[in-house]
């Protein structure tokens, strides 16, 4: 079987075509074309087995001078788990101030991932 | 000659030019070297370079209450791997120029409001000190550009509430923590339409398809893949909104197929019902301010005519960024604005860039074919190598763009694909050039 993949790891984008087989462990690749460079085959890999994906998001944050911050995962999740990861996230409610960098949930339901804030926000001036 | 001495030596009018629009204040102009108008990635990015080659005397004027633009609502990842090496979302991507900004003591006015630039380099801006006059040897435009809106692509129907352009409901969402929906269209496939049809998913909207006018899509494939094919979302090409329906906030929208003349074909109506419509339907570079100045514009990219160093046609106003071009990446605005810087750099060694006998009726003028939109730059004076910037029309396959000077092959480039999506980016040495002749870019197809 062909299948077309557009690479979304970097904005290249690039578009490649690989030969896929079923096989009793899952599909192979056995002809892999149009990747610029080796995170290609590892991104073509990843979507036949399980795609990954990082989730970026907002989460309330209290006394400061924006009411939210924006977050996003370190690494990426299963892409069928990115809803749960927004139903956590829906929970979280920061205090002012935050900056870029702090860990908003470590290991974030025992995926290997931490959400970290985006954009700094500093405490209300009244 | 000294900085203080050049200022001098320009005798700055101290009366007001009665055509002017905005009356100038009596007090005397506050002077820089450069004055760059907008602290957006353009912006910081030019600042933080001249400051790196030594120039020391930058003013940034912008009119937001803090640095960084659009990049402020853009909290997706994707920024910075071309610059940085590594995915960061938009507010982190500005970040690092802010902190940069800060670090080298380069002084931004937020809260102020540009209203006019003149053609001898005066800029008058508005903040909650009143009207100011500032007095620039060089200004670097660094507006952006701003969205398409449903006025500009005329929807007949009422004028109601739940019809946004996509950084209208970007800020909303990511700024404001405002929700605008539960069941939403996207008209247009532009890129933060795009990413807006998963933001909304994610956040429990429905997002019931995107309708293209165009037979190809607007936005980077990459994010058709990631954010509509992800969400089985569906994108119908050569289809547009022919009604907007509902009386005081959205009920529906109706969508038509269009021909190859992009009219909308009577028989295919189709109803959507939905509370939200969407609109990505084109970025328009800013500059009202630029033509204020003197600068002539490209009917084709709605930015200034430029030459190799980003100059425009009025000596010592350069433009770098969304103002001159819409890209479609940040980092190739990062890059490109510290192009500019270079050149800029140079200009105030002198006060020219270009040699002291150079006319403009010199400059070689870069002209494209048919199957290309625009090149940027539009004419260049063979003294400096170059980045060439262009855009096919439509997409094609294993193409090669062609750089000829009379009937010579200066430079090309082979593509597997060349989309409207993508721009296009060509080195260019100025040792290529075999003459004065004009330079065509054309597209060659199997």
């Amino acid at each position: 079987m062909n299948r077309t993949f557009i690479c979304i790891v970097c904005p290249v984008g690039c578009e490649i075509e690989a030969r896929i087989e079923e096989s009793s462990e899952g599909p192979v690749i056995l002809e892999i074309a149009g990747a610029n460079c080796i995170r290609g085959r590892t991104y073509v890999e990843n979507e036949l087995k399980n795609p990954m994906r990082i989730v970026t998001s907002s989460v309330r944050v209290t006394g400061g001078n924006m009411p939210i911050t924006s977050v996003r995962l370190t690494a990426p999740v299963p892409r069928n788990r990115m809803m749960d990861v927004i139903e956590e996230l829906r929970k979280v409610r920061m205090t002012a101030p935050v900056s870029i960098g702090q860990i908003v949930i470590q290991n974030i339901l025992g995926l290997g991932s931490d959400v970290i804030v985006t954009k700094p926000v500093n405490k209300s001036d009244d | 000659m000294t900085a203080e001495n050049k200022r001098k030596d320009m005798n700055i009018p101290s009366q007001q030019d009665s055509q002017q629009l905005v009356s100038q204040p009596a007090s005397q102009p506050v002077c820089s070297d450069v004055i760059i108008i907008g602290g957006g990635p353009a912006g910081l990015a030019a600042a933080i370079e001249l400051k790196r080659l030594g120039v020391a005397d930058i003013l940034i004027l912008e009119r937001e209450n803090e640095p960084g633009g659009i990049l402020r609502q853009c909290i997706h990842d994707g920024f910075g791997l071309v610059r940085f090496n590594e995915s960061l979302s938009g507010p982190e991507y500005a970040a690092r120029f802010i902190d940069q900004l800060k670090e080298l003591k380069i002084e931004s006015r937020t809260n102020t409001s540009v209203l006019e630039i003149t053609p001898d380099k005066k800029v008058i801006a508005a903040s909650r000190q009143g009207l100011t006059t500032y007095q620039a040897r060089a200004i670097v435009l660094a507006m952006g550009c701003r969205e398409r809106t449903r006025e500009a692509i005329r929807i007949p129907g009422s004028r109601l509430a739940g019809v946004y352009t996509a950084g209208v409901a970007q800020s909303y969402l990511n700024l404001k923590n405002i929700m605008i929906g539960r069941s939403v269209v996207i008209l247009g496939s532009g890129d933060i339409g795009l990413i807006m049809a998963r933001r909304l998913t994610l956040e429990g909207a429905q997002v019931k398809a995107v309708f293209e006018i165009q037979p190809h899509a607007n936005g980077l494939p990459r994010n058709i893949e990631q954010c509509l094919n992800d969400f089985n979302i569906p994108l119908f090409l050569s289809h547009t909104v022919t009604n907007i329906k509902g009386r005081n906030r959205l009920e529906g929208v109706t969508v038509s197929q269009v021909d190859e003349n992009l009219m909308p074909i009577p028989g295919t109506e189709k109803d959507y019902a939905c509370d939200t419509l969407i609109i990505s339907v084109g970025l328009i570079p800013e500059n009202e301010l630029s033509e204020m100045a003197g600068v002539i514009l490209d009917p084709r990219t709605h930015g200034p005519l430029v030459d190799e160093n980003y100059q425009t046609t009025v000596s010592g106003i350069f433009a770098a960024g969304n103002v001159l071009q819409v890209h479609d990446l940040v980092d190739f605005v990062s890059l490109e604005a510290e192009r500019l810087a270079a050149s800029v750099a140079g200009y105030l060694e002198t006060d020219t860039l270009l040699s002291a006998d150079f006319t403009p009726a010199e400059f070689i003028p870069i002209e494209a074919d048919q199957s290309i939109a625009f090149t940027v730059p539009q004419h260049v004076s063979g003294q400096a190598d170059f980045i060439l910037s262009l855009r096919v029309r439509h997409p094609f396959r294993n193409c090669q763009i062609v750089l000829l000077q009379d009937d010579q092959i200066i430079s090309s480039v082979k593509l597997r694909k060349a989309i409207p999506a993508e721009m296009i980016q060509i080195p260019v040495k100025s040792d290529d050039l075999v003459s004065r002749e004009k330079i065509t870019v054309v597209l060659e197809y199997e």
